[in-house]
């Protein structure tokens, strides 16, 4: 290929970028490629092959299999996915070369690579290898990245740039004695924080001198676990902390521009889940100092480490929503222009600042376990619809599987208003009508930190969530539970309705052989002889908030008229509701219940055994299931059994199925056997028949040899069970409700070193017992 | 798309009133303003209240504590088994429901104690789309057990999925025989063992027989499940056993559980005797379902009817209007065309014959677009009239047009005018006609029902598909004055040979007497309880019914019709 000089690179213009990254911001950076006119190259796992950023893409290439380090976080994979989507124009280019005709006028092709954030996006290495690879990186260079990752290193260039710091030490002194001393001067409390890493881990919080040196050293010993580098730094202990971040922009001649803050505190497990812009509660003075401050640090990475382009000040953001929305400009184009070597379209004095954003970012998580991630399929997706004041910012469709490799993410929902006050109604109303089945979210959870009367006040912080978890988590209150309670009843006998009318109509609409006559069987309201037809339903109601199955309700519905239903509850002194449903179609209607008419929205999927039903009616969501009969399994048809068959034989006595001669005896007396292991070969009929281990146990009175005649139904030996084995099924039929993961979390707390999976079963009997 | 009549679509919608499309649209034909129609109108509720009342006492089945015994093991009643099978949201049309014997009802009832519904519910509902004839025992009456009603009316049932050939689902739970009336159980060819012959012909025929055992089944009750095409049984709650744990212990001493026995796990597993095991009794209707999912061709093959039309318009009027158009008092006329303009589909009626024989009102219409042949009384039945009987049900038998007898009749004309024209002759036409015409018969009795006028009309003993009455139905032999004539004639004579003097007191007490008891058998209950129909309907319902029932009756590979010799 034709040798290029770093001058040379200059002058080119991206016309193509592959996204190394997945998910939500691939999408977005390939819609302002788009509209650019650039082509997108998307790369994907095994677990995304249908995934949304591929069908975004122009081309899409295969990187590797599921987990992150052998796709998404494989440099490798995806330097080559650049090379071989990026070959064509290669190509065309030696074809030109060849003919010889207008050297001078060859056109570059420049394949750049965008790493969206997370993933690669922080990796100093992947960085160099794109520059030693000659693919346009879009972000800071590899040195610049390196440095950044390092908390102390940054802290200096704060400090020397003037940015107001946190007090504390993040020298490279790392003598325990020293730092206690620094400690002192800080003042208790303090934070031990590694030099390196995140998410939290290795943090120590210590509050007074005598709890230093454990602290100190525990840090120490997580963080070289952690990160490898186990150099730690001091500050003070905020009690009241806030996650602000300025958003700052440099181009390649040296224009540094800020666009505002942004507050990021409405935290958990250390990740945002609402960020707004600018920052609430923040006065304009030091709103300027602020931004004048980050713009001057920097400057500072500039002269430190690079002429070239620094799209941003943290490598860890790539865009933020709330911030475009304030500013009202496309951040992803910014960083093309500034990749492409262009001047930023706009001076610090242009900047507009204008209205209110908010983001809320939704997860498939339980929020009620300590917010563990999530998966399942997206059995129903209806986001908000989107305009110029709403964005939904999604990498999942409907029908989509949110695996376990990723990031559980499914979209991140912006709002903007005139003002916060605007800005927060919109984003409640968004929230409401965010409809997602199918697995658990946030969205409840998001919904009620809205609504809490601190963050109405904009009394954001990072321990908001912790702060205010007695109004988050719980209803508290008598009022509040019993209208929780009465809303509940009101989603249940409205999905009641709404499923006979919905049964009704695609029954109506669907039944088979096209028998006109027929289908008046399927007239609304059925026909009964003197009577209304009425159906009983019963209904779990579950709360995702809670984490619980409340109580489960038994409603009895009478069709009374062509869509009018009675609505009856089974105990209880609830009266009777009478509920008009239309059914618009899909999953929506019209009801009527008390004179009160609303849309409300159905989903229904099937899932372990439970039809399960959301439905968003007004202000509420609610979620129930209904048991469905058909498809169990069988495997209880074996409990009982009838006693003559029994009666004579120990429970696990294996017997003869029929006459026939012993060719092989696989196992002895004492041998361990798993559920439907073969223990020995009969012959009989001239066919060869495996007799198998009815249940998991160890093996006693085989005294058959091989060449032996047996007759039918005669005891060939007894399955024991080992004691721990009962663990075993104690664990698989009772334990399945509990979280897989914080039950081995639990345990690790009992158990040291490595155990086989039958010895952790045993112990998790005892923690439940 | 162009309609059946070649007309735009846009101009035949349901419900659109036009009568200038067609000639034979009916008029209204009811004067609301006569004190006849309000007298009319305030008989027809009170009527339909009683009956109301009536069906409130028979849905409770067996009384609140056998439904609370019968909760409490995690059984569902009848009628809510059945609607757990049926497709979800669709009609069930429940046969002979007010068979109801209570103390309030003292004269129509058959037994002394209660039996709501006659211990059984039947009807049509739909499975997976296809029609499909119930057979429900109420264990909460009786425990289930058949008493002489209970199997006349399954075997009614069953008589009606012969001749329509539809799918029998069986929801079994019974006791078997009632015990202290097996005599008139047990032997006899239209007792229990009819139950069975009646399943192996079905079954020959191609006619699915489905049995799900949710309770016991005991006895000659096993058959029903070992005779099905397929069965499903319940854990816990579903036996099947030629004898019960106390008649196995008296019989040979061996002490075994009920579960042992004949429960779920034993007949799925060894016996063989039931092929699907249920975990509960959702479970097994659900598999009931499930089993309807796969007849694919069995029985009646494909319903689909080519030759009725998608589109079709409301009756013109009021059907509410039903209610009080047949008067309760019989010798009151009426214009039976006001009923036929309330159930046609645009009210459209061609009439037939018009001006000839005008005691009879025959002509074609639609019901639902579907084709049907109406007859009706207008009054007593001439030669003429039945002549023009004759002449329409071969019509209907040569087009394979269903026939719709709506009856209200004092009987054909007597005195010697009409014997010396032959009415006998004229009346055995249309019986003889009824007996060989193989289209589907409807008969719904609105008002009188009396001699061979319930003959020569389609009554039960010509074996319509469906008869129904409306609560203003008489049926007697006679009327109960006539009777009472007839009868104080014969007493008076025989009184006069004795030489015994009968005052005119005595005779007007004699009268009265007959008139009351004929009053009391000529009632609508009293003919219902007796399973001498398949129903008391609403007459607001009459068109859905009518509707329902052609659905499930519509043959849709026309059977020749042989005429007999007819004496001209």
């Amino acid at each position: 290929s034709s040798p290029t000089s770093p001058e040379g690179k200059e002058g080119r213009t991206i016309e193509k970028i592959l996204v190394a990254n997945r998910g939500e911001i691939a999408c977005r950076i390939m819609r302002t490629a788009r509209r650019l006119g650039i082509r997108t190259v998307a790369v994907f796992s095994d677990a995304d092959r249908g995934a949304l950023h591929v069908d975004y893409a122009d081309e899409a290439i295969r990187i590797g299999p599921p987990p992150a380090r052998s796709s998404y976080l494989n440099a490798s994979a995806i330097i080559e996915a650049a090379h071989r989507t990026g070959a064509q124009e290669d190509r065309l280019e030696h074809v030109v070369g060849m003919s010889g005709s207008w050297p001078d006028a060859k056109q570059y092709t420049l394949q750049a690579i965008h790493p969206g954030y997370g993933f690669l996006s922080e990796s100093a290495d992947f960085a160099q290898l794109c520059e030693a690879e000659e693919l346009n990186f879009i972000g800071p260079p590899a040195s610049a990245i390196r440095e950044m990752g390092d908390k102390s290193a940054s802290k200096r260039i704060m400090g020397a740039a003037g940015v107001p710091l946190v007090p504390g030490y993040h020298g490279d002194r790392q003598d325990i004695d020293f730092l206690k001393a620094e400690a002192e001067k800080i003042g208790y409390p303090i934070l031990i924080k590694p030099t390196h890493g995140g998410g939290g881990k290795g943090m120590r919080i210590v509050q007074s001198p005598d709890e230093f040196v454990d602290s100190f050293l525990s840090a120490q010993r997580e963080a070289a676990a952690s990160f490898g580098i186990s150099t730690i730094l001091i500050e003070k202990y905020i009690t009241q902390p806030r996650h602000v971040e300025v958003q700052v922009f440099g181009d390649k001649h040296g224009n540094v521009i800020h666009l505002y803050e942004r507050d990021c505190s409405v935290q958990r497990r250390h990740q945002k889940i609402i960020e707004e812009a600018p920052a609430p509660n923040v006065v304009n003075e030091f709103r300027s100092h602020l931004g004048e401050a980050a713009v001057a640090a920097a400057k500072n990475y500039w002269h430190l480490f690079s002429k070239k382009a620094v799209g941003y000040y943290n490598a860890g953001t790539v865009e933020h929503p709330v911030t475009e929305m304030i500013v009202g400009q496309d951040l992803v184009e910014w960083q093309i222009l500034v990749a492409n070597g262009e001047i930023l379209p706009l001076t610090q004095s242009e900047v507009p600042l204008k209205g209110h954003a908010f983001e809320a970012r939704v997860y498939a998580e339980n929020v009620s376990r300590g917010f563990l991630p999530a998966t399942g399929s997206l059995h129903y997706y209806h986001p908000v619809s989107i305009s110029p004041t709403v964005r939904v910012e999604t990498g999942v469709k409907e029908g989509d599987t949110v695996s376990m490799h990723y990031d559980p993410m499914i979209a991140k929902l912006v709002v903007w208003g005139e003002n916060r006050q605007a800005a927060l109604v919109k984003l409640k109303d968004c929230l409401l009508n965010f409809q997602v089945a199918g697995l658990p979210t946030n969205i409840g959870f998001l919904h009620k930190i809205a609504n809490h009367w601190a963050f109405e006040k904009g009394l954001v912080g990072t321990h908001f969530i912790e702060q205010f978890k007695e109004d988050l988590f719980i209803d508290s209150g008598v009022d509040i539970a019993a209208g929780t309670s009465a809303a509940s009843k009101l989603g249940a006998a409205l999905v009641a309705a709404c499923i006979c009318e919905m049964d009704h109509n695609s029954y109506k609409e669907n039944f088979p052989g096209g028998d006109k006559l027929l289908s008046l069987w399927y007239d609304n309201p059925p026909f009964r002889m003197h009577h209304s037809a009425k159906r009983l339903i019963e209904l779990e109601w579950e709360n995702e908030l809670e984490g619980k199955c409340l109580e489960l309700l038994k409603l009895t519905i009478t069709c009374v008229s062509k869509g009018g239903y009675l609505v009856e509850f089974e105990g209880g002194d609830s009266p009777v509701m009478e509920i008009k449903v239309v059914h618009l179609g899909e999953c929506k209607c019209i009801v009527e219940a008390d004179g009160l008419s609303t849309h409300v929205t159905l989903a229904r999927y099937f899932k372990d055994n439970c039809q399960h039903i959301h439905i968003w009616h007004g202000q509420h969501h609610h979620h129930y299931r209904e048991p469905v009969t058909l498809d169990r399994s069988d495997d209880d048809a074996s409990d009982h059994k009838p006693s003559f068959q029994t009666a004579s034989h120990p429970k696990g006595s294996v017997l003869a199925p029929m006459a026939g001669l012993v060719v092989k005896v696989l196992l002895e007396n004492g041998a361990k056997v798993e559920e439907g292991q073969p223990i020995l070969v009969l012959e009989a009929m001239k066919m060869e028949h495996v007799v198998k281990s009815p249940r998991a146990g160890y093996v006693e009175g085989l005294h058959i040899a091989s060449g032996q005649q047996v007759f039918d139904t005669s005891v060939l030996f007894t399955v024991k069970v080992y004691s721990s084995f009962s663990y075993h099924t104690y664990f698989l039929t009772h334990c399945k409700s509990f979280n897989a993961i914080s039950i081995l979390n639990g345990f690790s707390h009992v158990q040291n070193g490595p155990v086989d999976l039958s010895s952790r079963m045993c112990v998790l009997w005892v923690v439940l017992e | 798309r162009r309609s059946w009549r070649g007309l735009p679509l846009s101009s035949l919608r349901p419900g659109q009133k036009s009568p200038a499309l067609s000639s034979a649209v009916l008029p209204d034909g009811v004067d609301r303003s006569t004190e006849a129609f309000a007298r009319n109108a305030a008989n027809a509720e009170g009527l339909l209240s009683q009956l109301r009342s009536h069906i409130q006492k028979v849905l409770g089945g067996g009384g609140a504590e056998a439904v609370r015994r019968n909760r409490s093991r995690n059984k569902l009643l009848p009628r809510e088994r059945i609607d757990r099978v049926i497709d979800p949201g669709s009609s069930f049309l429940e046969l002979s429901q007010v068979v109801v014997f209570t103390k309030k009802l003292a004269g129509y009832d058959l037994y002394e104690e209660p039996l709501p519904s006659g211990g059984i519910i039947t009807g049509i509902g739909p499975v997976q789309g296809r029609l499909c004839v119930f057979v429900a025992n109420d264990p909460t009456v009786k425990g289930g057990t058949y008493y002489p009603i209970t199997v006349k009316k399954h075997l009614r049932a069953q008589e009606i999925a012969a001749q329509c050939k539809l799918p029998c689902i069986y929801l079994v739970d019974s006791g078997g025989a009632n015990l202290p009336r097996q005599a008139d159980v047990f032997p006899d060819r239209d007792n229990f063992g009819r139950i069975f012959y009646n399943q192996a012909k079905m079954s020959a025929e191609g006619i699915p027989q489905i049995a799900l055992v949710l309770g016991s089944c005991t006895a000659g009750g096993a058959y029903i499940p070992a005779m099905a095409d397929e069965s499903v049984i319940v854990k816990g709650n579903g036996t099947i056993f030629l004898a019960g744990p106390p008649l196995v212990k008296a019989a040979t001493g061996e002490e075994v559980s009920a579960e042992d026995l004949g429960g779920a796990s034993m007949h799925c597993r060894i016996s063989g005797v039931s092929d699907h095991f249920a975990h509960d009794e959702l479970h097994g209707l659900a598999i009931g379902r499930n089993i309807l999912k796969n007849l694919h061709m069995a029985g009646k093959g494909l319903n689909t009817s080519p030759y009725v039309s998608s589109d079709y318009k409301e009756p013109l009027y009021d059907a509410n209007e039903l209610r009080s158009i047949a008067p309760t008092d019989q010798k009151q006329p009426f214009d039976v065309r006001s009923i036929i303009a309330r159930i046609a589909d645009g009210s459209e009626f061609d009439e037939f014959k018009k001006y000839y024989g005008t005691t009879l009102v025959t002509g074609f219409a639609k019901i639902y677009g579907q084709s049907v042949g109406i007859i009706g009384n207008n009054g007593i039945l001439f030669i003429e009239s039945a002549l023009k009987g004759s002449h329409f049900i071969e019509l209907c038998a040569q087009r394979n047009i269903p026939i719709i007898f709506l009856q209200n009749i004092t009987g054909f004309m007597v005195g010697s005018k009409s014997e010396a024209g032959g009415i006998a002759k004229a009346g055995a036409k249309s019986c003889s006609n009824l007996n060989v015409m193989q289209v589907p018969k409807i008969t719904i009795i609105v008002g009188g029902s009396f001699g061979a006028g319930n003959y020569g009309m389609c009554g039960r003993a010509y074996s319509p598909d469906f008869l129904f009455l409306w609560p203003t139905a008489k049926i007697s032999v006679m009327g109960g004055a006539q009777a009472a004539g007839v009868l104080a004639q014969i007493e008076k004579n025989n009184k006069k040979k004795q030489g015994i003097k009968w005052s005119e007191e005595e005779e007007e007490n004699f009268k009265a007497s007959v008139v009351e008891a004929y009053e009391r058998e000529g009632s609508a209950y009293y003919s219902t309880s007796r399973l001498w129909d398949d129903g008391i309907i609403d007459p607001a319902d009459t068109r859905r019914v009518l509707g329902l029932c052609l659905s499930a009756s519509i043959k849709h590979s026309p059977e020749d019709t042989k005429f007999g010799v007819f004496r001209m």
